[in-house]
């Protein structure tokens, strides 16, 4: 067994009002990948956030290579060579890609004060050729895909010599060959003796990659298993401390349903070429396809955002022009979009206004005024119909979990008496627990009689909604299976083919 | 292939072509500054001749100079409401010192530089250390220096009248051959200076940095405090130049003047292209931006299109230079 690399003991950390850790433990030997998986808010980020010296723990010790350390800042953390890879990028995306990588030990002349550019794009030259990346270091980060950001940011953590790395849902945005080529780097990372900690809430994921598992919940240390020994279950199960909702769908939807939506030979300017297909009442319908492969562009174009240049949407049978998101609305879709935060969601409001955000107008006297009586009575109807915890409707969406969030998104939809339901990657950054929920929830939409399109980037989740899948391959439709038909490798063989 | 396809293929050509984005702004803003410059000749005679072009510059200087400060603090994604009044504190400053105080000029305007970077650094302070919105700290930042200019001075204007030297900063001339006032050719100066150190010094990579992402810039070790405090100080000082120029140009301090021209500074910074969103931008384009600011200003009145309308004109100006931004974002 390798010698061990770090050992956190008995780590303690409150904030004013919280306790956020507890006597939590971690140990993390050479060339290791240990998983440290919990719910949102078991502590995990805290545990890394000290680690890494974002935080100082209150109690405790923290032992590298058997010596104690005390890490106060980010700048010791490098210099013990911990690095960590945030899971919202933490790159300068104006700045090119060798100023991110050497930001803070910039080469310098006179007075320190004087750029040496030349030098610094040599460096990172030869830090890719060492590492076998193929990446520009005069590019803007800008201008480059997510699984290159986050390639420099692997490079980044590298050019530290780092012995520690913290990779924070490193998967979220990547596609399945990008996470195939990120787990090629991480065996490189173990054969050089770099042990990594790998938070993800993809069970798959963990399976495929780390060699031990941690669980965290509430604050505190649960257990560390060895992953191959260990069912999946058994880990959520750990996770969330009871039971989750992970019974398997029903496979077929009554024949019979008939046809709401149907897009024939759809292109808009940039993205889609002839996209047809047909959606029925009480139907699930998958999107998988890799990152640019036009999914959310068909959503964008159903939804009145992005322009149609040939082709026609049909609604209940009858042709319709959608020419804007209101319109769409108007009309019956709902769109759920994957970046809840900017683009569904009032971070900063309450649930109930949150809720009656698409329709305030049927809360209004006169078309104006607005009343907050009639607007609680609907939204505590849907807290307690879609189980939303939150101590009360006048509570601010920023203080509810991802997967709460995401239901109070789904309410407002609800309230508008949609047909047509599109969710775009529906749990992304959503805990184990919670995605359980959201699924059952979407479940039973679609045997109310909802029609819902359902983007996912996640293989596992596409298969277990789905009744339907269409894959798609640079903006076309290159695949459609039925449940039945559907396995990860058919989906995977679709979404690469070329046209 | 029809005409879409090729329409298309040309896109993605352009798209790939190594012309870095923010240069495209920069093109765009020059070349609407050589129009310009080719209307109002068409226009009006007068307007190549050497005194208007001479006139033209000299009218840039100051604002640019406060335009060229403000580029580093609008990169950062910050805002400076304050350059205008503590322009005015410093050049006050310097009557104080030389005229009040009986110290040499130099003295004078050492002095009224270090007042521009001390006001910079306080806002500075405000911002990093405290947390004040840039917006609030600087507009809080215009008030005590308009409020101290006028205590310093018992609001009064400071003649420097036996100081006959002090003028010829502004409006002397060092170039042998041709007559180019001081003003302009320190102006210029400034630029390279400003130049030089946004594109190849650590204060101007930190710049773009805390513009770009300043959480990703804290995390990645770089004590950001410290630089955006340096750049509102460098901003300040940039700021006290101003002033000093001014003083030397209508060889008096005037309390009262001053407010309003950091709007003018920052519709020249955001002509020239920088984001007021923060992470890019350039000096040249500031210059640029300036330098169409003053020759709208200067050829509408040469058309004798009366002041109110030339201040309508301008405002539209800012309208479309935003725009063609935006346009260009999209796409």
């Amino acid at each position: 067994m390798n010698p061990v690399l770090l050992s956190m003991k008995n780590i303690s950390k409150s904030f004013p009002g919280v306790k956020a850790l507890s006597n939590v433990d971690l140990e993390l030997k050479h060339g290791e990948v240990l998983a440290l998986v919990g719910e949102n808010g078991a502590g995990k980020s805290t545990m890394m956030k000290i680690l890494n010296g974002i935080y100082t723990k209150d109690e405790g010790e923290i032992l590298l290579e058997g010596k104690e350390v005390n890490i106060e800042n980010i700048n010791q953390a490098q210099e013990l060579g911990i690095s960590i890879i945030h899971q919202e990028l933490n790159l300068m995306r104006d700045l090119t890609v060798a100023e991110n990588i050497f930001i803070g030990r910039e080469p310098r002349s006179a007075f320190n004060f004087f750029l040496k550019d030349r030098e610094l794009n040599k460096k990172t030259a030869d830090l890719f050729k060492r590492l076998n990346i193929e990446l520009d270091p005069h590019t803007k980060v800008a201008d480059l895909t997510i699984a290159k950001q986050q390639m420099v940011e692997i490079a980044k953590a590298l050019s530290f010599n780092s012995k520690i790395i913290i990779m924070d849902e490193p998967t979220t945005a990547l596609t399945e060959t990008e996470i195939d080529s990120l787990f090629v780097t991480i065996e490189s990372l173990r054969a050089d003796g770099v042990g990594v900690i790998y938070i993800s809430h993809r069970m798959d994921e963990l399976k495929r990659i780390t060699d031990r598992i941690t669980v965290m919940r509430d604050g505190t240390y649960i257990d560390t298993l060895v992953t191959k020994d260990t069912e999946m279950s058994k880990i959520i199960q750990l996770m969330v401390g009871r039971q989750v909702y992970i019974e398997s769908k029903p496979t077929s939807i009554n024949e019979n349903q008939e046809t709401i939506l149907r897009l024939e030979n759809v292109s808009t300017k940039d993205h889609l070429k002839n996209v047809s297909f047909e959606l029925k009442k009480g139907e699930i319908l998958g999107f998988a396809g890799l990152m640019g492969a036009g999914r959310t562009e068909v959503a964008r174009a159903i939804f009145g955002a992005d322009k149609i240049e040939s082709g026609s949407i049909f609604l209940n049978d009858q042709e319709v022009k959608i020419k804007s998101p209101k319109q769409a609305v108007e009309m019956g879709i709902g769109y759920v979009s994957e970046d809840r935060k900017h683009l569904g969601l009032l971070i900063d409001m309450d649930v109930k206004t949150n809720m009656a955000m698409a329709t305030i107008k049927n809360f209004t006297k006169g078309n104006f005024v607005v009343s907050q009586k009639e607007m609680e009575k609907v939204a505590e109807k849907y807290v307690d119909e879609l189980k939303i915890k939150t101590p009360s409707v006048h509570q601010k969406i920023r203080n509810l979990s991802g997967g709460n969030q995401q239901k109070v998104v789904i309410a407002k939809w609800l309230l508008r008496n949609c047909d047509i339901l599109i969710f775009d990657e529906p749990t992304r950054g959503i805990d184990v627990g919670a995605k359980g929920e959201i699924y059952k929830l979407i479940d039973e939409l679609a045997d109310s009689g909802m029609a819902v399109i359902m983007i996912s980037s996640e293989l596992p989740e596409v298969l277990r909604m789905s009744h339907r899948v269409i894959v798609m391959s640079e903006g076309r439709i290159t695949g459609e299976l039925t449940s039945a038909e559907a396995t990860q490798e058919k989906i995977m063989e679709y979404a690469t083919a070329v046209n | 292939m029809n005409i879409d396809t090729v329409v298309n293929e040309e896109k993605k050509k352009l798209g790939n072509s190594r012309i870095p984005s923010g240069a495209i702004q920069q093109i765009l803003a020059f070349a609407s500054l050589i129009a310009l410059i080719i209307f109002f000749s068409l226009a009006s005679g007068s307007f190549l001749q050497y005194s208007n072009i001479i006139g033209i510059l000299l009218s840039t200087a100051v604002i640019g100079i406060l335009a060229l400060g403000a580029t580093f603090v609008i990169i950062t994604g910050g805002i400076d409401l304050s350059v205008g009044t503590v322009m005015t504190l410093s050049s006050v400053m310097i009557g104080v010192i030389v005229v009040d105080g009986g110290m040499p000029i130099w003295v004078g305007i050492v002095g009224g530089i270090l007042t521009g970077a001390l006001c910079g650094l306080l806002s500075g302070f405000a911002i990093a250390k405290l947390n004040i919105p840039p917006f609030i700290a600087t507009l809080a930042m215009m008030m005590i220096a308009k409020g101290l200019a006028l205590v310093i001075s018992s609001a009064a204007p400071i003649y420097f009248s036996d100081h006959p030297s002090f003028t010829k900063i502004s409006l002397g001339s060092i170039t042998p051959g041709i007559e180019v006032p001081n003003a302009i050719l320190i102006f210029f100066i400034m630029a390279i200076i400003g130049g030089i150190i946004l594109s190849k010094t650590i204060l101007g990579r930190y710049n773009f940095a805390i513009g770009s992402n300043e959480e990703a810039t804290k995390l990645s070790g770089v004590n950001v405090n410290f630089w955006k405090m340096s750049i509102y100080t460098l901003a300040g000082a940039f700021t006290g130049v101003a002033g000093v120029l001014m003083a030397a140009r209508l060889n008096s301090a005037q309390p009262a003047l001053g407010q309003g021209y950091e709007l003018e500074a920052i519709a020249a910074v955001v002509i020239g292209g920088t984001s007021l969103s923060g992470g890019k931008g350039t000096i040249v384009g500031t210059v640029i931006g300036a330098l169409i600011m003053s020759v709208l200003t200067n050829g509408l009145r040469i058309m004798s299109i009366p002041q109110e309308w030339q201040t309508v004109v301008v405002g539209l100006v800012i309208i479309l230079a935003v725009y063609a931004d935006t346009l260009r974002k999209k796409d």
